[in-house]
């Protein structure tokens, strides 16, 4: 049976980093794939290196860059909301729950990938992840989502132990790094080793690894 | 953006004088700076969007930086380690401060009209 997936993520590169692999894998079992991209992440301060934007191009360069992300990895249903980035923390949570439901009712996913709440580090994180665990909840339990969380907190994998799912994305992993060029004003600086002469073979090789595992924690419901 | 020009940019401050302006300003270190070590507390804040007027504005050089104070009706307006400019979109003043990464640390914008903002 194919997968209804809908990855939830304030950011553009969220859906990329640690991610495209898995994602660009569901595409490939042709399962559908929605992306929630709840803020341009316009107010980063990453504006490329050497820098090329700044802060008033820098939301259409960013808006850019996640399309072409989502074509390396083949998503075609785009969702973005246009918030302002580092404020969702400062909304109602039911508000954001709201919103995350109103896709959730459309898409009725049965797999669902965010941040795992409170290990997302980023407050953007953590508060969207949060909210949509308040979506998932309102559900009766035999229509919930599975949820996969993606840890960046070192207390989050000292709390949750090792991770639920581990994928080998090696397979994908060229298609994986397009997507990760998309993102040039965010990742160019250290995406270089993939292209550049002089990095040694062996150190090409070690990013490639790197990049070829991806780790999910499935969350685990409280009793509501 | 392109390293500061002192008098260009002295110009175009003259030029928001004395005038209702948009203003933008920003520091950030970063929210991620405390996940190699705990003890770094990220430090971050911008306003987008107020209106403001200043009475005399002045580009001074620092170091290697450069900083701006303007004057306002209740007080002032501050912002060191500017190292980068650019006229965008015409009139609006675009100063910046950049680390060796190409991260911008700190901004100071002003505009005749508001800036783009998110919801
Ligand atoms: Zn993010």
């Amino acid at each position: 049976m194919n997968e209804r997936v809908l990855a939830i993520y304030p950011h553009p590169d969220d859906e990329t980093i640690g991610k495209a692999g898995t994602l660009i894998n569901h595409v490939k079992n042709g399962d559908e794939v929605t992306l929630i991209c709840a803020t341009m992440g316009q107010m980063g301060r990453k504006m490329g290196k050497p820098f090329f934007a700044n802060r008033e191009t820098l939301t259409a360069i960013r808006k850019k860059e996640l399309l072409d992300a989502c074509e390396a990895i083949g998503i075609r249903d785009v969702r973005m909301w246009m918030m302002q980035d580092k404020t969702l923390q400062f909304r109602e949570k039911s508000f954001l729950a709201d919103k995350v439901q109103a896709v959730m009712d459309e898409v009725k996913p049965t797999l669902v990938y965010s941040y795992y709440p409170e290990y997302g580090v980023h407050p953007d994180h953590d508060a969207l992840s949060d909210a949509t665990i308040l979506a998932i909840n309102r559900l009766p339990r035999k229509e919930r989502p599975v949820f996969l969380g993606s840890v960046i907190s070192r207390e989050g994998q000292d709390e949750l132990g090792a991770p639920d799912i581990i994928n080998d994305v090696s397979h994908v992993v060229h298609e994986k790094i397009k997507a990760l060029q998309a993102h040039r004003s965010q990742t160019e600086h250290w995406l270089v080793a993939v292209t550049d002469p002089s990095i040694s073979v062996q150190e090409r090789k070690e990013l490639l690894e790197k990049q070829s595992q991806e780790q999910f924690w499935i969350y685990r419901h409280k009793n509501i | 953006m392109r390293p500061i020009e002192k008098e260009k940019i002295q110009e175009k401050i003259d030029s928001f004088a004395k005038k209702e302006v948009f203003i933008h300003m920003e520091t950030s270190t970063g929210s991620y700076i405390g996940v190699q070590n705990p003890d770094n507390i990220p430090a971050c804040a911008y306003i987008r969007n107020e209106i403001i007027q200043f009475t005399e504005g002045k580009i001074v050089e620092n170091e290697a930086w450069y900083s701006v104070g303007l004057k306002i009706k209740n007080g002032w307006i501050y912002v060191e380690g500017l190292t980068d400019w650019e006229m965008y979109d015409k009139d609006t003043l675009l100063l910046g401060g950049h680390d060796t990464e190409g991260n911008l640390k700190i901004g100071l914008q002003l505009s005749h009209r508001p800036f783009v903002c998110g919801e």
